[in-house]
């Protein structure tokens, strides 16, 4: 595959986008990702109101892939039910893994799915869906809280 | 041309665009010459039966094999007896054999475990677990900004409740070669035992374990131009008598009765299980090698490859070595981050060159994070790297960033 590929405009311009990298004040549940062998590693924070993130927040610092990945998702998630937000994250793996194929249902991810190629660089794959992880990881912390309040 | 290229199979090879790799990533594992690949074979084609089992000749030669691969180490390292010299299937598991064996039955609760904050996790986790079981605590010896240990820290840190010293010889980061010579006499005035990890040394430079007087000194032969599988601890013979076993079983014992065993003597007691023979075959023929060429020409020519890639690399703008940016008192290891560009995206930009680094916290996380970066890349060299590997480097860093900094391409 080509570097061109796979550093694409969307790619590159996410990476450095600022706009979810802000501290949330009262975040409802924070949860840490964390790749060891390359160092990404990084913080999601949500803010959810009746079952909808409000604000996703991240942190931390990781590669060009992983810190696309994460913005991208932050973007796509706030205003989303948190059951929704699950769903893409599943629907974005599946891409990845290739379990998912069909480009019409893929549609929905829309500029995640600029990260299509990664699923054929195997040694970049866990880059690209770290963000994605975490998010299910923070959602499973929030359902599993007793006051769905977690720090 | 490389005189040494031509024996390594792997590298001669020209991928559909024409390109050699330039692999760059010998701290993590070297490449094979033909030697070894046929030395392997040969042995399986012609000698392989159990060693030490059976009562036939091609048993007999199995054992042959293995016990002349010992010997050939034992005079690499200049250990006085070949049974000072154990067999493991890596670096690794010679120092938890240490951490366990040694550890577990000498350290008392308040004792002190020093370690250098350059170690290999390797080199860390083990006497972290054994520390805690025995109530033991790790004191760290810090590193300046360049990586290296200044003298002050081995006088402050190894005191009188300092049990055990554990510092590798060569760092996998910055390539520093720490005063071993010096760790030791400061560990032989309060009376401590020194483990050496020389994964990253006995690749590339003369060692004498002996003239060293290192307690123990482990290594691992895929670093060395030898197959994957094989490591080596080498321990003083009154260190290793009175250690306990690691792994228990077959090949390690004396006499088992139905409640008790006796343990077979040195180096046997501490090989549990059928040995990698094939393994330390191809361990011996790659020392053959390692001798043909000779360590001191190695690290020459090693030490000619290094001032050339420093030289390359402080050509390339916005590019940081981390460790030391001179010659003196280092191997080919060199570490670097490019600003605004993380290690993992620089190593798959080169990879689209087809060159060889590594990126990531190279199993160091707690040296990492004392020398302030994330994570970094690192080219290190071998005997058969070229010049024209190193410019390939050096060119290929000068275009990652366009790759990866919104707004320059
Ligand atoms: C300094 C150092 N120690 C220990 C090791 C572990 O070697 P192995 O993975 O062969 O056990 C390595 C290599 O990764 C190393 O560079
Ligand atoms: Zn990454």
């Amino acid at each position: 595959m080509e570097l061109g590929d796979l550093y694409t405009e969307i790619v590159t311009q996410y990476s450095c986008s600022q706009r979810h990298r802000h501290p949330l004040e009262h975040p409802d549940v924070t949860m840490r990702g964390v790749n060891p062998s390359c160092g990404d590693d990084i913080s999601l924070a949500l803010e959810v109101e009746g079952g909808i993130i409000k604000k996703a927040a991240i942190s931390g610092s990781g590669c060009a892939i992983s810190e696309a990945s994460a913005a991208i998702m932050a973007d796509m998630i706030e205003g989303k039910s948190t059951e929704e937000a699950d769903r893409l994250a599943e629907l974005f793996l599946g891409m990845i893994r290739k379990t998912v194929t069909d480009e019409n249902e893929l549609e929905e991810l829309e500029d995640a799915l600029a990260l299509q190629n990664i699923s054929n660089m195997p040694a970049r794959v866990k880059c690209a869906v770290l963000a994605w992880h975490t998010l299910q990881g923070a959602l499973k912390k929030l359902e599993t809280s007793p006051q769905g309040t977690v720090g | 041309m490389n005189e040494y290229l031509y024996d390594f199979p792997l590298l001669r090879q020209a991928d559909d665009k024409g390109r050699r790799i330039a692999y760059l990533d010998n701290a993590a594992t070297t490449q094979k010459p033909q030697a070894v690949l046929d030395a392997v074979a040969a042995y399986y084609k012609t000698s392989n039966a159990n060693p030490h089992r059976g009562a036939y000749d091609l048993s007999v030669e199995a054992t042959k094999s293995l016990e002349s691969a010992r010997e050939k180490i034992r005079a690499f390292i200049g250990a006085k007896k070949a049974e000072d010299v154990v067999f493991t299937k890596s670096a690794t598991e010679s120092l938890n054999l240490v951490a366990q064996s040694y550890g577990m039955s000498s350290l008392a609760p308040g004792d002190r475990i020093a370690v250098a904050i350059s170690e290999h996790h390797s080199n860390l986790v083990p006497w972290q677990i054994a520390a805690r079981a025995r109530q033991a605590d790790i004191t760290y010896l810090y590193t300046d900004e360049a990586g290296r240990i200044p003298s002050a820290e081995l006088k402050s840190k190894i005191s009188g409740r300092t049990k055990l010293v554990a510092v590798a010889h060569a760092s996998n980061v910055t390539g520093v070669i720490n005063s071993i010579e010096a760790v030791i006499e400061r560990a032989r005035t309060v009376g401590a035992v020194v483990v050496v990890d020389g994964t990253q040394s006995v690749p590339h430079m003369e060692v004498d374990v002996s003239a060293l007087d290192a307690d123990f000194y482990v290594f691992s032969a895929h670093k060395m131009l030898g197959p994957m599988g094989v490591g080596v601890l080498y321990g003083k013979e009154h260190l290793l008598q009175e250690m306990p076993p690691f792994l228990y079983g077959g090949d390690m014992i004396e006499y088992v009765e139905e409640q008790e065993s006796t343990f077979a003597p040195l180096p046997q007691k501490f090989e549990g299980g059928t040995q990698n023979v094939g393994g330390a075959v191809g361990l011996a023929a790659a020392i053959d090698y390692l001798d043909r060429a000779g360590m001191r020409k190695i690290q020459a020519l090693e030490r000619e490859l290094t001032a050339y890639l420093l030289d390359r690399l402080h050509s390339v703008p916005h590019l940081r070595i981390i460790g030391p940016d001179g010659i003196e008192d280092r191997i080919g290891v060199v570490s670097f981050v490019l600003k605004d560009a993380h290690p993992h995206d620089v190593a798959t930009i080169l990879n689209a060159d087809r060159i060889a680094v590594r990126s990531g916290r190279h199993c160091a996380q707690p040296f990492l994070h004392h020398l302030g970066v994330q994570s970094t890349c690192r080219a290190s060299v071998y005997l058969y790297n070229t010049k024209e590997d190193i410019d390939r480097l050096a060119e290929s860093l000068k275009g990652v960033r366009r790759w990866l900094v919104h707004g320059i391409g």
